[in-house]
């Protein structure tokens, strides 16, 4: 009876891992890897690397330079509604792309709701490369501001009212106390959001379009290259592989190589109830 | 110097705060159950938590006065608070801890603590009496015009409180600087402070040295909060295996525990017995002194004798016919006799 168990969830296993791994590895087994390569050199290729690259990182930038403060006000303040914002924070981690192309479209387009005042200072986003970071990292951000939060929350309070007795003042108590034991937390929120937008495609297509060199970005680029040139289409998607999985490495590994972020040793204060 | 001058009025969760207390150049203890309030006094002087009214000031610095709106952010108040759990910074070194409130003298600071050898330390890889000690540091790096301390020893096993209160006895009395420590251990600060007060749901009920406070106990509460006597003095080997300890008026009394140097020898009230002549017993202590006071607690009452206080039923009081003023022999047993090591 054990045994039949022991089998029945061994073989469920398998199945499962070859349903998740079968699919990526056809990708690498379809053609050899000095086509593969050359695929990557042609210029669709090429321009569509170029395009995430660049989108990605001005993007990348954008959610840690503004999604880190917000995070830490989110995480330390406490306000009437703070619940219902944290939540609302979230809300993009689920909606349908689809849903976030056309919701962008209503606000930035030239008949949306700052059409007129974008239009008045000679600001026209859609279909331009401005369009697909502002896509990005609309999609992206939340996934690092979820997790900067949750990373912000678990430093010990008593550590920051520290800081404060210690002459710090609260910009230098963010920089040498939160910042540093919240690494690990935010390296990982960074990389997910990081691996969210680079495989954004929804939400680019409806807002920025997908003309190469301009907005086509890798996934865009699939799609496109699928019916003229599908060898090209198959080594981008190689390529996307190789970095979710180096994202996903540099999730896993993360906490090892920062342990002191373990502030077992002193028990939180009791935080005032809100 | 600078004397610390508290008044505030505060609302908790079911009661509120409210005291008026001046420190000069003392450890002032506030003592009192957990939940008492006794941390959120500690936090309003550090400018970690704004009172609704009152008003705080440092010498002639003022740091908080809810009437003309001053709020001094905690950075800018010369403090040094050594909290409960010690709050040590754990991605830092030793040193680096210590050096985050002040850069200079933090080679001095480690030295005088005992700490040097562990300047490169994590706080994650010291034992509980070290991590108070440099939580001291750091608090004292800054060169802070008030010491507060915030349960200083409550985070450590007995056996390493004992040895951590009589340092930082030691180390008190060296800075003389004005200390406000917050306990809800009476010993600790008896041990510690020049004055107590204690502190029950908000309000001070009773300030006055350890030893008034355990002999005329302003209500049953105190009475029960102060628990034993506190007398002072040197011990060292005696006869049969005792500990002879000499007091600080000279009289001498004898324990089981063995220890030697600078102790306090703690004696419960209620394991002192009270004659008009000495018992015929070699195992007894005997302190023979008039009647200083007499204060009833519940149906019984605390005679104060000498340095003593003892707790008698209020029958027997009656029987021996006590008056303040009376010459009587306090007794109490060596085993009875509990000997703590202090500064």
């Amino acid at each position: 009876m054990r045994r039949a168990f022991d089998v029945l969830i061994a073989v469920a296993a398998g199945v499962a891992l070859a349903f998740l791994l079968l699919p990526i590895m056809a990708l690498f087994v379809r053609i050899s890897p000095g086509d593969l390569l050359d695929a990557l050199w042609s210029d669709p290729a090429l321009d569509a690397l170029w395009v995430s690259v660049k989108t990605g990182l001005i993007a990348h930038a954008f959610v840690l330079v503004v999604g880190t403060p917000a995070a830490y006000f989110l995480a330390t303040r406490r306000f009437r509604g703070r619940g219902v914002l944290v939540t609302l924070v979230e809300l993009p981690l689920v909606l349908p792309p689809a849903v976030a192309g056309i919701a962008l479209l209503a606000l930035f387009s030239r008949r949306g709701l700052l059409g007129e005042q974008l239009d008045a200072f000679g600001i026209q986003l859609p279909l331009t490369q401005a369009a697909v970071v502002i896509a990005v990292a609309f999609v992206a951000a939340p996934f690092y501001v979820r997790q900067a939060i949750a990373s912000f929350e678990t430093v010990d309070r008593a550590l920051i009212d520290a800081s404060r007795t210690l002459g710090a003042s609260p910009g230098r108590t963010f920089w040498r106390i939160a910042l540093p034991l919240s690494a690990t937390g935010l390296g990982a929120g960074s990389a997910l959001a990081w691996a969210r937008g680079t495989g954004e495609f929804g939400a680019t297509i409806m807002f920025a379009g997908s003309l190469q060199g301009v907005t086509q970005t890798m996934p865009l680029a699939i799609y496109a290259q699928l019916d003229l040139n599908p060898d090209v289409a198959v080594a981008i998607g190689a390529l996307l592989v190789l970095v979710s999985l180096t994202v996903l490495l540099s999730v896993k590994l993360l906490p090892s190589w920062t342990r002191f972020t373990s502030a077992s040793l002193i028990r939180s204060a009791p935080s005032a109830s809100s | 110097m600078d004397t610390l001058h508290v008044r505030l009025s505060h609302p908790l969760r079911s009661f509120r705060v409210e005291l008026s207390l001046d420190v000069g150049r003392e450890t002032v203890a506030l003592v009192g159950p957990s939940g008492a309030g006794k941390t959120s006094v500690l936090r309003a002087v550090a400018g970690l938590l704004r009172p609704e009214r009152g008003r705080i000031a440092c010498g002639d610095e003022l740091w908080f006065d809810s009437e003309t709106k001053v709020l001094v952010p905690p950075e800018r108040r010369s403090v040094g608070l050594v909290f409960q759990e010690y709050a040590l910074f754990p991605h830092m070194t030793v040193a680096q801890n210590v050096a985050y409130g002040g850069r200079d003298g933090v080679a001095g600071l480690l030295e005088t603590l005992g700490i040097a050898a562990l300047a490169g330390a994590r706080p994650g890889e010291l034992s509980g009496g070290e991590r108070q000690r440099v939580a001291l540091a750091r608090a004292l790096a800054r060169n802070p015009a008030v010491l507060l301390l915030d349960e200083p020893l409550t985070a450590l096993d007995s056996h390493t409180r004992a040895h951590v209160r009589a340092e930082l006895g030691e180390v008190l009395a060296r800075l003389r600087l004005p200390t406000l420590l917050v306990t809800h251990d009476f010993q600790d600060a008896a041990a510690l402070a020049s004055r107590v007060g204690v502190l029950v749901e908000g309000r001070i009920v009773q300030v006055g040295s350890p030893a008034e406070l355990v002999a005329t106990p302003a209500s049953p509460f105190v009475a029960d909060f102060t628990g034993g006597n506190l007398l002072r003095g040197v011990a060292r080997p005696g006869s049969g295996g005792l500990t002879e300890v000499r007091l600080d008026d000279g009289a001498r009394i004898f324990s089981t525990d063995r220890l030697e140097g600078h102790v306090g020898a703690v004696v419960y009230p209620w394991e002192v017995a009270v004659a008009r002549e000495a018992p015929v017993d070699s195992a007894q202590n005997h302190l023979t002194a008039p009647i200083a006071s007499m204060v009833p607690v519940a149906n019984r009452v605390r005679v104060r004798i000498g340095p003593l206080t003892a707790e008698i039923t209020a029958a027997s009081a009656e029987r021996l016919e006590l008056r303040p003023g009376d010459q009587v022999v306090a007794s109490f047993k060596a085993t009875g006799t509990r000997l703590v090591p202090l500064a």
